[in-house]
């Protein structure tokens, strides 16, 4: 019988070692794995090099690893937000180094680790101070880069549902980077809002096979959600409304029937 | 009377020239307007990176889904016919040529095309770069939206740009408060004035030599001096 669902956040990112590569999950806050970035903290694993589109916003889950020092590197294609204080004071203070890839390479690197690819020529970031130094080639008439694939030790990422099995479906835009992300590492890691029977998910629907799959956890239902319906009531961080501005969406009660700290 | 336009009247001069039909990804910014300006009725289908066809305007402030966010990290909502993907998909839809048109915001553009929006080469800046790259090399046109100058008067068209490469060749377009430019083989050519600019007058600020197109109009309020 296959089991991967693990009973908490510890277990589920047991293992993870000093100086191992992580990817990150998410764009911005939607799908991003917070609550495994923070057992991870817990865990106490540094110099990490971590794979993600961003470099963390706010005082939470990446922004919170890197303000806490485990980081030594960060490949991403957008470190540089309005609230990405905590990357930003680490790399002024050259406490941690950036590899900084634009944001297709980037996912379609981590979908060639994911899909056996040795490396592939992409036309993006041609004529670009970012080209400086790499194989270029022409191709009909087109010039390419060499790029390689990125691989790595763990993928921590969020998902909506997952089954014992580890098949995974996502929520709207807080899907990105999670499905090939899930390919590319070793030990893929996903935080679920609930673990569903198996035979549950529609298996037209599943973006996840659970072959890419090591280790499910549920973290609690976003509190924006009901019986999987959308109630709203909250901001983009998810925290619930100050006053409510439509009712019942915006019931403050909505929050913690929902449950969860999200 | 002004001789510019602004940003929201820019936005609907550019909204204007979208075909229905046509799948188009907006920029963060200025060029993320354009979304207010759609013609009613016409099905111009938005693409955001993120991983998302038939992005909707934003939500009512109790309607806040942040599952459902744009390239810029703001809250969209979701349009029927909607589809969701993940980011190589996402990005194999640019790099793919499946994109008709996107709209950027621009530090320069060269009269060959070159596009610099992404870093300004300042030695203390942190570097981000994002989908431009992405974005630049792989929609069928890419549109520019942008004050023609910058902030401290300087042409934001250009011979040869200064600012480190987003990519190269690939502007097909530029829309500006003051006109609107076609690149062309021999550069850029005027397609259309606004408000009293004249081609003259834009000569002398942008410092180039720049052709007018047989078919350019200038605008309804602007007869006299353009010809």
């Amino acid at each position: 019988m296959i089991d991967k669902t693990v009973a908490d956040l510890r277990e589920a990112v047991a293992g993870i070692t000093d100086g191992a590569t992580v990817m990150v999950g998410g764009f911005g806050r939607a799908g991003q794995p917070v609550e495994l970035i923070d057992a991870l903290i817990d865990a106490g694993a540094s110099e990490l090099t971590i794979v993600s589109n961003n470099a963390g916003g706010g005082d939470l889950g990446l922004a919170r690893l890197i303000a806490e020092g485990r980081v030594r590197k960060v490949v991403c294609s957008f470190p540089r937000q309005t609230d990405s204080w905590h990357f930003d004071r680490a790399y002024r203070e050259g406490r941690l180094e950036l590899e900084l890839v634009p944001q297709g390479n980037l996912a379609e690197r981590i979908r060639a680790a994911g899909a056996g690819i040795g490396a592939f020529y992409s036309p993006t970031a041609v004529g670009t101070p970012l080209a400086e130094g790499r194989e270029h080639r022409e191709i009909d008439g087109r010039t390419y880069l060499l790029e390689h694939p990125i691989r790595a030790d763990v993928a921590l990422i969020s998902g909506l549902r997952a089954d014992r099995w580890g098949n995974v479906v996502y929520r709207r835009t807080a899907r990105n980077f999670s499905p090939i992300m899930a390919t590319a590492a070793t030990t893929t890691v996903v935080q679920v809002d609930e673990i569903v029977p198996l035979g549950t998910l529609d298996p037209e629907a599943i973006v996840t096979p659970g072959i890419f799959v090591d280790r499910v956890v549920a973290v609690g239902v976003r509190r924006w959600l009901r019986d999987g319906e959308f109630v709203g009531g909250v901001d983009l961080q998810g925290e619930p409304l100050a006053a409510p501005t439509a009712a019942p969406a915006a019931d403050p009660a909505t929050a913690s029937i929902a449950g969860g700290d999200r | 009377m002004t001789d510019r336009l602004d940003r929201d009247a820019l936005a609907r001069r550019v909204a204007a020239d979208i075909p229905d039909g046509a799948y188009v990804n907006l920029g963060i910014g200025a060029p993320t307007l354009v979304a207010d300006h759609l013609p009613p009725g016409s099905e111009v289908i938005l693409h955001t990176e993120n991983g998302m066809l038939g992005m909707g305007p934003a939500p009512a402030p109790g309607d806040v889904d942040p599952d459902l966010i744009n390239a810029g990290k703001l809250a969209v909502t979701e349009l029927p016919g909607a589809a969701y993907f993940h980011h190589a998909d996402s990005f194999g839809m640019m790099r793919g040529g499946h994109l008709d048109l996107c709209i950027l915001g621009a530090f320069q553009v060269s009269q060959t095309g070159d596009l610099a929006n992404w870093s300004t080469g300042a030695p203390d800046a942190i570097p981000a770069v994002g989908g431009a790259m992405d974005l630049a090399i792989g929609a069928k046109d890419v549109y520019v939206m942008t004050d023609l100058l910058t902030k401290g008067g300087e042409s934001k068209l250009v011979e040869t740009c200064t600012y480190p490469l987003t990519g190269v060749g690939c502007v097909t377009r530029v829309y500006t408060d003051r006109a609107v430019f076609d690149v062309t083989p021999e550069g850029f050519a005027v397609r259309e004035l606004f408000g009293t600019t004249t081609l003259d007058e834009l000569r002398e600020l942008t410092g180039l030599r720049l052709s007018m197109l047989p078919t350019a109009l200038p605008t309804a309020s602007n007869t006299e001096e353009s010809r």
